[in-house]
């Protein structure tokens, strides 16, 4: 897994690569959770490179937007695709997330 | 088709992760298992083993077992650890229509692995939990079933 952020107006989007599992779930949830702690309030994850989730994934997730929620911030998801998608569907994420086609749109949110 | 039994040990840490999931998804590919099925046995076979690794053994040491072979219809796992008995598969379905407020992660793991494989089922047999998943070797036209 990799992980690259950049900053987009208000928000901070934070495109991730390759598997997040549970070996790799850690790393995810330290970086999001250090821009939380830094002040981020709106996160814009783009799920386009990634390949697999399961649920530590998830669970990083769930985590991030009640942190956000909790400072009136917001999480965005963007670009889930195919087996991604398929686990925010079936786990019944994808009508609790805010889940955009694209980064764009996301951000859009974010004005 | 092959009816030839694999058997595999791994270390029960998460660290053996990406060795449980390479072993699996080869076997199940060779076997005939459509690679649009694969993703999804590789989650139900990681949640699986993260489930055994924190419950079976919390910390503690241990190997868990894996056991593939085929039927002409069916590519068959069976995961195998002498952990103290208990039934991943009877864990409650979790509610996924709620609020986020109220979601909890919880659950999902197991709600994956009954949704990503075709059958799973579990028993208790000298002194070991044996969890067994199966995938139909199909057309591939088939979507996983509702859970």
């Amino acid at each position: 897994m990799n992980i690259q952020t950049r900053q987009a107006g208000r928000a901070t989007v934070i495109a991730v690569f390759g598997k997040v599992d549970a070996m790799t779930a850690p790393a995810f949830e330290t970086s999001v959770s250090d821009l939380i702690a830094e002040g981020q309030l709106c996160l814009a994850i783009d799920l386009g490179g990634v390949e697999y989730i399961s649920s530590a994934g998830l669970r990083v997730i769930l985590a991030a937007a009640k942190a956000l929620k909790a400072k009136d911030g917001m999480l965005l998801l963007a670009n889930a695709r195919g087996p991604v998608q398929e686990v925010f569907e079936i786990s019944g994420f994808g009508s609790v997330f805010n889940l955009y086609d694209s980064v764009e749109a996301a951000l859009e949110t974010a004005g | 088709m092959d009816q030839d039994y694999s058997t595999m040990r791994f270390p029960a840490s998460i660290n053996s992760l990406p060795a449980v999931t390479a072993f699996v998804e080869g076997k199940a590919a060779a076997a005939g298992v459509m690679p649009a099925k694969l993703p999804g046995l590789c989650l139900a076979v990681e949640e699986a083993f993260v489930n055994i690794c924190t419950y079976a053994f919390s910390g503690h040491e241990g190997q868990v077992e894996f056991i593939c072979f085929s039927t002409p219809d069916a590519f068959v796992l069976e995961i195998m650890d002498s952990g103290p008995e208990f039934d991943m598969l009877s864990v409650p379905r979790p509610d996924t229509s709620v609020e986020m407020e109220q979601r909890e992660a919880g659950g999902l793991g197991v709600y994956f692995i009954r949704h990503f494989t075709d059958h799973s089922d579990w028993r208790r047999e000298n002194n070991k939990n044996i969890l067994r998943l199966t995938m139909d070797l199909d057309d591939g036209t088939s979507h996983p079933k509702e859970t």
